[in-house]
């Protein structure tokens, strides 16, 4: 594996020093957390869903690099307004990757961790409904499936450093 | 990509005072040090060493002259004793596969601690493929290795044990004397080598004093060039030579030698040694100013290492919890402010720093982790530059952070 320097785009350098939708949301109706502080890369995602499954307000914090940063801005101005469906169908992380102008490789996750933030978001809002749409597979999709692998390697990894420590 | 990061460098116009605390990673070469090299280019010693005409006489001398000069500073007995590699990358892949080829009829089990440099952990990885084992001292949560563990871990199949003087990131001092004394009271035969990269001008380091067989030095560490570096082998040691080619004047390293890199080498030692306790003394009294500053101006801030006078004196590492690494670095770039973090991110690999581990640092806490070293040519001015940036930058990351990536 070669190390170059991270090429991020101007796109996500402008996101990082100004990002849109920063912070907490009072009236949030649904949270949802992705990633792991020991991955050094999580998002939270702060809702507020209207009767209509109809993202009326969204906002995020991030722990991670600029294209954690970057990525996460960028799901928010992408996804308001929108309804939950179009939100579910039509925000995949090549297409967040896409609207920050590309990332390098090794910053794929970080795109990907934000739409499985995004998919949890609104599974956990039919979930506190009681009933979900159709359109809702049972089965994970790819980016909530990456969103839990990197949460169970931090897992691992937290363990072995404990294990380590007993020693 | 390159278009992307010609972007990123336009970001950065109108910066009107740069800070370059990154020298752990790399340095700025003085221009008396090129000063020194140039005309090695093209107007003496360019021939090649081993050669009989005027340039290669010239470069001859030049390159032993060099040699006598850092066998000096090491306080090495002879200059044979040198040897230039190019970078300390290479000499401690030298000194590691070398000693564990030559001697492997004595045995085959390496020691190291759990905080030795990549080029000395991976190259025992690699080892492992030609039968050989290693064992990781660990170290406690200043960094300092226990002894009691190193003792109980060298027997009679041991070749060779590998401690850094002075850990790169944290800037531990090790007592490399005593644990040579250790390994050597145990096993006579074993070898001793220490990765002096980090020791080298910056505190008193003697080979001969430390009674080590191997240790290395690195140029850029201390202001020199790229590109150059040097092994001591105590003489009577062997070691194989790991690369094959011409031999030149250095039985250890094939090809032509860099005369203007060892003159480099050899400059920028020179004005480590000159004034060298005002150097470090200068040193000192910047990382002081900068981790006391950080202190006073920031809260949820952690020092990585050794405090006191086991402490390099340009190293300071520190932890900001709730902020990560790598966006801290490019928000001080953006500042004219550069140093490097040990973020899992920051390094671009799955995990953090494995020296900030191994301390017992959380890995969220190494995730926010900024390394800066101070040299003879930083002013107090620059300091203070740090120090008024550096909370505006950690204060935003926390802001975008908020309450997630809290563990």
């Amino acid at each position: 594996m070669s190390r170059v320097p991270l090429p991020y785009t101007q796109k996500v350098l402008d996101l990082f020093r100004n990002p849109k939708n920063l912070g907490k949301l009072e009236d949030a109706n649904v949270i949802s957390v992705a990633g792991n502080p020991a991955c050094g890369d999580m998002i939270t995602f702060y809702i507020k869903i209207n009767d209509r499954a109809v993202i009326e307000k969204i906002s995020f914090e991030s722990y991670g690099c600029a294209a954690n940063i970057a990525t996460a801005s960028i799901v928010t101005e992408m996804i308001k307004g929108l309804s939950l469906e179009s939100a579910w169908k039509d925000v995949s992380w090549k297409k967040v990757t896409e609207e920050v102008g590309g990332l390098p490789s090794v910053k794929f996750h970080c795109g990907i961790l934000a739409v499985g933030a995004v998919k949890r978001a609104i599974r956990k809002y039919y979930e506190q409904k009681g009933s979900a749409p159709s359109w809702i597979p049972k089965e994970l999709t790819f980016e909530e499936k990456q969103a839990l692998e990197e949460e169970e390697l931090a897992e691992k990894l937290s363990k072995r450093l404990k294990a380590t420590e007993e020693k | 990509m390159v278009e992307n990061v010609r972007d990123l460098l336009k970001a950065h116009e109108g910066i009107k005072r740069e800070v370059y605390l990154d020298n752990e990673n790399s340095t700025m070469v003085p221009q008396e040090v090129v000063d020194t090299m140039l005309p090695y280019y093209n107007q003496q010693a360019y021939g090649n060493p081993t050669l009989t005409h005027k340039p290669g006489w010239e470069a001859f001398e030049t390159i032993m002259e060099s040699a006598q000069k850092i066998s000096k500073f090491m306080g090495a007995k002879i200059l044979e004793e040198i040897t230039f590699t190019p970078g300390a990358t290479e000499a401690n892949n030298l000194a590691l596969m070398g000693a564990a080829f030559a001697n492997k009829h004595k045995g085959k089990k390496i020691v190291i601690s759990e905080i030795e440099p990549i080029n000395v952990l991976h190259v025992t990885e690699l080892l492992q493929k030609f039968g050989f084992t290693t064992t990781k001292i660990p170290v406690d949560n200043e960094g300092f290795l226990d002894l009691e563990k190193l003792k109980k871990a060298v027997d009679k199949e041991t070749a060779l044990a590998s401690i850094a003087t002075i850990n790169n990131e944290i800037g531990t001092i090790q007592p490399v004397k005593e644990a040579v004394e250790i390994v050597k009271g145990k096993n006579p035969d074993a070898l001793f080598h220490t990765d002096a990269s980090d020791a080298y001008g910056r505190i008193l380091f003697n080979v001969q004093d430390l009674k080590v067989d191997l240790a290395t030095v690195s140029s850029y560490k201390i202001l020199g060039p790229r590109g150059i570096g040097a092994l001591y082998v105590k003489e009577g040691v062997n070691v194989d030579k790991i690369l094959e080619g011409q031999i030149g004047t250095q039985k250890l390293w094939p090809g032509v030698e860099n005369t203007p890199l060892i003159v480099g080498l050899t400059k920028a030692s020179e004005l480590a040694f000159e004034d060298f306790e005002a150097n470090i003394g200068h040193m000192r009294m910047l990382r002081d100013k900068l981790v006391d500053g950080i202190f006073a101006k920031l809260t949820d801030v952690k020092l990585n290492g050794a405090k006191g006078d086991k402490r390099a004196p340009d190293n300071a590492n520190i932890s900001f919890l709730r902020c990560e690494g790598e966006a801290l670095t490019i928000e001080l770039s953006l500042t004219g402010v550069y140093l490097s973090s040990g973020s899992a991110c920051s390094r671009r690999l799955l995990q953090p720093s494995h020296v900030l581990v191994a301390i017992g640092r959380r890995f969220s806490e190494a995730h926010g982790s900024i390394l800066m070293k101070t040299t003879r040519y930083h002013t107090e001015e620059d300091i203070t530059r740090v120090l008024e940036v550096l909370p505006i930058a950690v204060n935003r990351i926390r802001g975008i952070v908020g309450s997630t990536g809290v563990d």
